[in-house]
């Protein structure tokens, strides 16, 4: 995307890093539930609450968490990493620092491709992940002279995906944030519920005279918690750094906070002190250590992720890319799909599946999980079509009865007697009667209005109850009318 | 007959298993000394109730023939480990009232070998101080000439000043930069700071984690072998616990060390070094040479930037430690208008001078621009000095040096006072010790011309106490050091 | 390196210590008498040396992804020294 200032021409240059809390029993250092949703202070041990004498231990799933989505985001898997402590006092904070990688994460540079809406790809670099322990979150809104403080979710881990600065447009870092979602949500990592935060995203944000390759002042946003907003944020500062610039000013390293009910960003009310962290190896916890052998174990237990999955849906089963990127998105999408097309036609399964199927969900408000229309019966329905058992027309019918009864269509078209019609005898018998009743218009498509054709085979059709089947109409209709 | 504290416990175990004396007597013999010695500050915290009542299973359980290892014995714990139910201050202001809901790890061995908890003792503010004055409940009165006011030497002088004034039968300490050698080298009793790792630091108040261990205050070694048995072990919450088996650290007491290699360090007899020390130490080689040990002299070379290390490393992690003790959820609180009043409030209220000092240099040297010439350069020389000490065990098998550079000194010193520099120097043979994770023991090698006890430290190699309790015995039986009464 | 009146007062901020404005030359010469002494190390060659943090030669030994600890807020807000409706409280949070 560029911006046209009013003197120049100028380009974003955004950079995104994700906090993804990962999916696990147990905190990542400690011991205690990572529910959410609890009474305050329940899931919280005494390593959580940084009581005196406490020391962290690993938990050995967040680091098979932490490789699987390496590996998910085709990086480098460090066999050797650290955790540090990052200093600095917060209420959120109970030890005072938080646990986390810094020096030597456990993940190095990844990369994911991201789909555009024009069709094409643009790879995105990642240039880390590490693992850390999230921070609590407490109530400050509801007295004005006090914060409550709850520290359930204190420890529960994190990853923290680190981009590089590849983003051009909110569009892709929407594209971006919507595929890292699909690829954590495919491994069972993160579950990437924004709005529950436990996919959180910080922004960095720049602009450059378009065709130039310099780096300018960035601005960061924390923690905005929909892709949309995410897009506001960066086409809003964006922006403001044009304006900024435009005007003859300078733009200011800062924290800002995005605001989403203007869209807009804002700087803090308190200038945050220029902070210090004095990060340090954490003395508790021995280096990390994994072999190839684990890492290979992972690797192949790994899915089959969203794009190798599009992939195959295109080569193998001839569906569209676009098609195949929209069904691939989401996880149960994509296996909901697979099931209904083994054995069908892929392609027309794919076609009911994204259109009235979709529609049917959200008429209803359902989840895919929830659809009264199972994937094989989403199948079975695509094959009486295919088999000439019943008409595309008679198909929606029978959709609408599925997606109230649950029942299988093969069933509902014999009970309901919807079979088509194909038995030439009783189809021209039907075509007598209408030619028969309808003789002025006979006439008048023998002189020539030959768009009076598909009045009669609707007429035909109708007599029939739909089950007709059409070639067969046709082809008497065009006989008898000559 | 000597007095049942003046036992040492395998003295008191033998007593209660030939029913010489019931534990509830023992006990009660104890409760009635602590109430005389009250002026030595040794103890914080009396649970004489608690210990009465844990006596009386003790001595259940001797009726029944299922006594442990430990069984009646009667013990005094440093305020830095957190105890289930009894409070735990760490001789602090900060955590007034605070009261552990969990056990640490090693009282939890302790106790549930039969060990009875007396209460809980004096000590250093976060264990930051060699000379006890930095508590908040005021300095510990060294039992040895106790008309002098002394010091019984710090950290855990309240441990050390316990067992030597038959307060307890021994104590625990914890030792990040001599902490348990110096106090145990004033009071004239025996502790060793155990390999880093041998002892768990779950539910120990943290100074520095990369140095700090725990490890036993008693009366001679074979108490504190006992005790080490007992402490010591692998522990899963404690991630640099060492998964090593324990081996019964008493099996080796007696041996010979016969063709043993006793290493001499020249860089621990520095110019001036005070001279009875020098001649102690001489007599200290003296033993071991006569028992059949051969003596080699050793290099340390990196030694005297043994201190400057320490005193970078110690209060960068002590600062990050330290941060936990905010006001919010427990110990004390000091209002203010909004949080980060709060915090500083209570904190400036709630530490210590010495304590401050440790958070502030902690602070500046892990801070952005100073990091790399203060920490990093701390971490690279803290690695040469880890180096001589490995060069140095491929030519020994332990090394005999002094203790402390000086006898216990007078209570609020001038000297000592006036810069906290001077105070520091008294940890220069001790911490080379903690900066290479190496076990040591201080043991009582006689008195000085005016009466006061001096100690000798023997240092082994890595999870190699055998050897320091095997050579600490041989000097321990010459040197015939007599107990105070 | 000696540091200035401004620095001890940072570092005073980061530490969450107050000191008094008339104690601020006192602290500042104690910390430069300090920093001084510790200076010695620029003495020590330590040019390809590798930072030694921990002696500790294991490799970290994780644990079971088991929740052990349930329901127990009445042990964490036991010491609180203030505390309503099973939250630690405080002070507001300035942002």
């Amino acid at each position: 995307m560029i911006i046209q200032g009013k003197t120049n021409k100028w380009e974003i240059v955004c950079g995104l890093e994700i906090h993804c809390q990962i999916i696990s029993k147990s905190k990542i250092f400690s011991t205690a539930s990572t529910k959410f949703g609890a009474d305050a202070n329940q899931n919280v041990s005494f390593v959580d609450a940084g009581m005196p004498g406490m020391l962290p231990t690993l938990n050995q799933y967040c680091v098979y968490q932490a490789v699987k989505t390496g590996l998910g985001l085709c990086a480098k898997i460090n066999k050797y990493s650290e955790f540090s402590r990052k200093n600095y006092f917060y209420a959120d904070m109970p030890t005072g620092y938080q646990i986390t990688q810094f020096q030597y994460p456990i993940v190095g540079e990844g990369v994911v491709t991201i789909d555009l809406e024009d069709g094409t790809t643009k790879e995105i670099r990642i240039e880390r992940m590490h693992i850390e322990q999230d921070a609590a979150k407490s109530i400050h809104d509801i007295d004005p002279h006090k914060s409550f403080i709850d520290l359930n979710r204190a420890g529960v881990g994190l990853m923290e995906i680190v981009t590089k600065p590849d983003f051009r447009s909110p569009e892709e870092a929407g594209a971006f944030l919507r595929k890292l979602r699909s690829i954590l949500r495919y491994l069972e990592t993160c579950d990437g519920n924004m709005d529950e935060g436990s996919l959180r995203c910080d922004i960095n944000v720049s602009v450059r005279p378009y065709g130039t390759k310099e780096l300018r002042t960035r601005c960061e946003m924390k923690n905005v918690n929909s892709v949309k907003f995410v897009m506001q944020a960066i086409e809003n500062e964006a922006k403001r750094h044009v304006e900024v610039y435009e005007s003859g000013g300078t733009v200011e390293q800062e924290t800002r906070q995005f605001d989403a009910v203007s869209g807009q960003t804002k700087a803090m009310r308190k200038k945050e002190f220029a902070h210090d962290y004095r990060y340090f190896p954490e003395p508790d916890l021995p280096p990390l250590i994994i072999s190839d052998e684990y890492i290979k174990q992972i690797a192949d237990e790994l899915p089959e992720l969203p794009d190798a999955k599009k992939n195959r849906f295109v080569n193998e089963l001839g569906l569209t890319k676009y098609d195949a990127a929209v069904i691939c998105e989401n996880k149960e999408v994509a296996y909901f799909f697979e099931k209904a097309a083994t054995g069908h036609d892929a392609k027309k399964v794919a076609n009911w599946l994204m259109g009235d199927f979709f529609a049917m969900l959200k008429r209803k408000n359902l989840t895919i999980e929830q659809s009264p229309i199972t994937a094989e019966n989403l199948g079975r329905l695509v094959d009486l079509i295919e088999q000439n058992i019943i008409s595309g027309k008679i198909a929606k019918d029978v959709f609408e009865i599925m997606s109230e009864t649950g029942e299988n269509p093969e069933k509902i078209v014999e009970e309901k007697g919807l079979k088509q019609v194909t038995d030439s005898s009783t189809i021209e018998a039907i075509v007598d009667q209408v030619i028969a009743a309808n003789m002025d218009k006979v006439e008048a498509y023998k002189n020539g209005k030959t768009g009076l054709f598909g009045w009669f085979v609707g007429q035909v059709l109708k007599e029939s109850k739909g089950k007709a089947n059409p070639q067969i109409v046709n082809k008497f209709i065009q006989e008898k009318l000559g | 007959m000597t007095e049942i504290t003046q036992l040492t416990i395998h003295e008191t175990l033998d007593g209660l298993k030939n029913k010489k004396f019931s534990t509830v007597e023992v006990i009660k013999e104890y409760i009635k000394e602590m109430e005389v010695k009250r002026s030595l500050n040794a103890y914080v915290l009396e649970t004489p109730e608690t210990a009465l009542s844990q006596a009386k299973e003790s001595d259940n359980r001797y009726f029944q023939g299922k006594e442990r290892r430990l069984e009646g014995i009667p013990l005094g714990i440093k305020d830095l480990f957190c105890t289930k139910g009894i409070r735990s201050t760490a001789c602090s202001h900060i955590l007034d009232g605070f009261i552990p809901q969990y056990e640490s790890s090693v009282t939890a061995n302790l106790f549930s070998s039969g060990g009875i908890c007396l209460g809980k003792l004096n000590m250093d503010e976060f264990a930051m101080g060699g000379s006890n004055e930095t508590s908040y409940y005021g300095p510990v009165v060294n039992p040895w000439q106790q008309n002098r006011n002394l010091v019984a030497g710090g950290s855990s002088g309240g441990s050390a000043a316990a067992v030597a004034a038959n307060i307890c039968a021994a104590a625990t300490g914890t030792d990040t930069g001599g902490s348990i050698r110096q106090p145990s080298s004033f009071c004239g009793v025996t502790g060793i700071k155990p390999t880093y790792g041998r002892c768990s630091r779950y539910g120990i108040m943290a100074f520095a984690s990369s140095l700090d261990q725990a490890g036993p205050i008693a009366k001679d070694v074979r108490d504190c072998a006992l005790l080490l048995n007992v402490m010591a072990g692998y522990d899963a919450k404690d991630s640099t616990s060492a998964n090593l088996p324990v081996p019964d650290f008493t099996k080796v007491l007696g041996q010979s060390v016969k063709g043993l290699k006793i290493g001499i360090p020249a860089q621990y007899r520095p110019d001036g070094l005070n001279e009875e020390i020098s001649a102690y130490w001489d007599k200290g080689i003296e033993i071991l040479r006569s028992a059949g040990a051969e003596i080699v002299d050793i290099s340390l070379p990196h030694t005297q930037y043994a201190l400057a290390t320490y005193y970078i490393i110690a209060p960068a992690e002590a600062s990050s430690n330290l941060a936990r003790y905010d006001g919010v959820r427990y110990g004390l609180r000091v209002d203010g208008d909004h949080l980060d009043n709060m915090y500083i409030n209570t904190r400036t209220e709630g530490f210590g001078k010495e304590v401050k000092r440790r958070i502030m240099i902690g602070t500046y040297v892990l801070s952005a621009g100073y990091y790399d010439a203060y920490y990093l350069k701390a971490q690279k020389v803290r690695r040469l000095i880890r180096d001589d000490f490995i060069k140095a065990f491929k030519q020994c098998d332990v090394i005999l040096t002094p203790t402390s550079p000086t006898a216990a000194f007078p209570i609020g010193d001038k000297h000592m006072n006036e810069n906290p520099i001077n105070m520091w120097l008294n940890d220069i043979f001790t911490v080379s010790v903690n900066l290479a994770g190496l076990p040591a023991l201080s043991l009582p090698i006689g008195l000085s011309a005016d009466g006061l006890p001096l100690g000798l430290q023997l240092i082994g190699k890595s999870f190699d106490e055998e050897t320091v309790f095997r050579a600490a015995a041989v000097i321990e039986k010459e040197a015939k050091f007599e107990r105070l009464k | 390196m000696t540091i200035d009146k401004q620095t001890v007062n940072r570092i005073a901020f980061l530490s969450h210590l107050k000191i008094d404005e008339n104690k601020i030359e006192e602290a500042q010469d104690e910390f430069n008498k300090i920093l001084n002494w510790v200076e010695k190390l620029s003495e020590v060659n330590t040019d390809n040396v590798e930072p030694l943090s921990s002696v500790n030669e294991n490799s970290l030994v994780c644990r079971e992804d088991i929740v052990i600890e349930k329901n127990q807020a009445d042990k964490i807000l036991a010491n609180a020294p203030v505390k309503e409706y099973g939250y630690f409280v405080v002070p507001k949070v300035v942002e």
